[in-house]
């Protein structure tokens, strides 16, 4: 049996690149120090948005990668993932509730643990370019966000 | 998707982000993180098992209600399977698939070739992991 470690992703995305011939390896973003905003207010009054990497499953979605912004009900059945990078090899993305947590947070709502959902949530396509995901995506997603007054903002990677 | 937290909360909106690969999450660091060790895919929880996706997505919210500083990690207290062998497994490079990868890589230069030649620009990374 395997012992548990936690996988080195960038480590393993660098070897599958080298496979595949390419020369010049992939540098993940990092940075010395990291912006933190207190919460404004309770989490019982806040407004929360949710961001997803995972795009529509609709004829656009399936072939444009870029921002969308769908609506939080009906939940969607189903999202296109086929282009991220998950483990295919041993679960699936059929139960969007499992990448994206909108049901979970329907109930707190109702149980008073969150003040609201925001009635849309946004995909954002992940990128080779960095320069377009902090000059386009990142911008277009506040902005969005800002839209719908959110208080507090749940992102979920694939 | 970090660097979009991380723009949200430079501009006043407390981010959080709930996500199975550590390493690139801390490399490139964000206020809260919710770490989930399971294979990429359902950080959330295992498909279908609500208890456990509301579990932990309650401490996704509990953790933006007590975190103070920036570079807050936490774990979800669960495990995949007994059987660890997927940790191995994602986007293994061997002699079983040694050619298949190049022949893929050399596949996938050319489309993006053709796609530049179209005006398409934007590149996701490698998928097939």
């Amino acid at each position: 049996m395997t012992e548990v470690y936690d996988v080195s992703y960038m480590e393993r995305t660098r070897d599958y690149y080298r496979a595949q011939g390419y020369t010049t390896d992939y540098r993940w973003a990092q940075n010395s120090e990291t912006p933190f905003t207190p919460l404004s207010k309770p989490m019982n009054e806040c407004r929360v948005g949710v961001i997803s990497t995972a795009m529509p499953d609709t004829e656009l979605g399936r072939v444009n990668r870029r921002i969308y912004s769908n609506l939080v009900s009906p939940i969607p059945e189903s999202m296109h993932t086929e282009e991220l990078s998950w483990h295919k090899a041993v679960t699936h993305t059929d139960d969007v509730n499992s990448f994206i947590p909108l049901e979970q947070l329907m109930v707190l709502v109702d149980e008073g643990g969150i003040g609201s959902l925001a009635p849309r949530f946004h995909s954002v396509p992940t990128e080779y370019s960095q320069g377009n995901t902090i000059d386009n995506d990142a911008a277009e997603i506040l902005e969005r966000l800002r839209e719908d007054e959110v208080d507090v903002a749940i992102l979920v990677p694939l | 998707m970090s660097l979009v937290a991380r723009h949200l909360e430079a501009n006043g909106i407390p981010t959080l982000i709930i996500g199975s690969a550590r390493d690139i999450v801390e490399h490139c660091g964000v206020p809260r993180f919710l770490y989930t060790d399971f294979p990429l895919g359902n950080p959330c929880g295992k498909p279908y098992d609500h208890d456990m996706q509301l579990s932990i997505i309650s401490q996704a919210i509990a953790l933006l209600r007590t975190a103070t500083t920036a570079n807050t990690t936490e774990k979800a207290p669960y495990i995949w399977s007994a059987d660890n062998s997927w940790r191995d497994d994602y986007a293994k490079v061997d002699d079983s698939n040694r050619e298949e990868l190049a022949r893929r890589g050399e596949e996938r230069r050319r489309r993006q070739t053709e796609d530049k030649a179209e005006g398409i620009d934007r590149v996701a990374m490698i998928a097939d992991g």
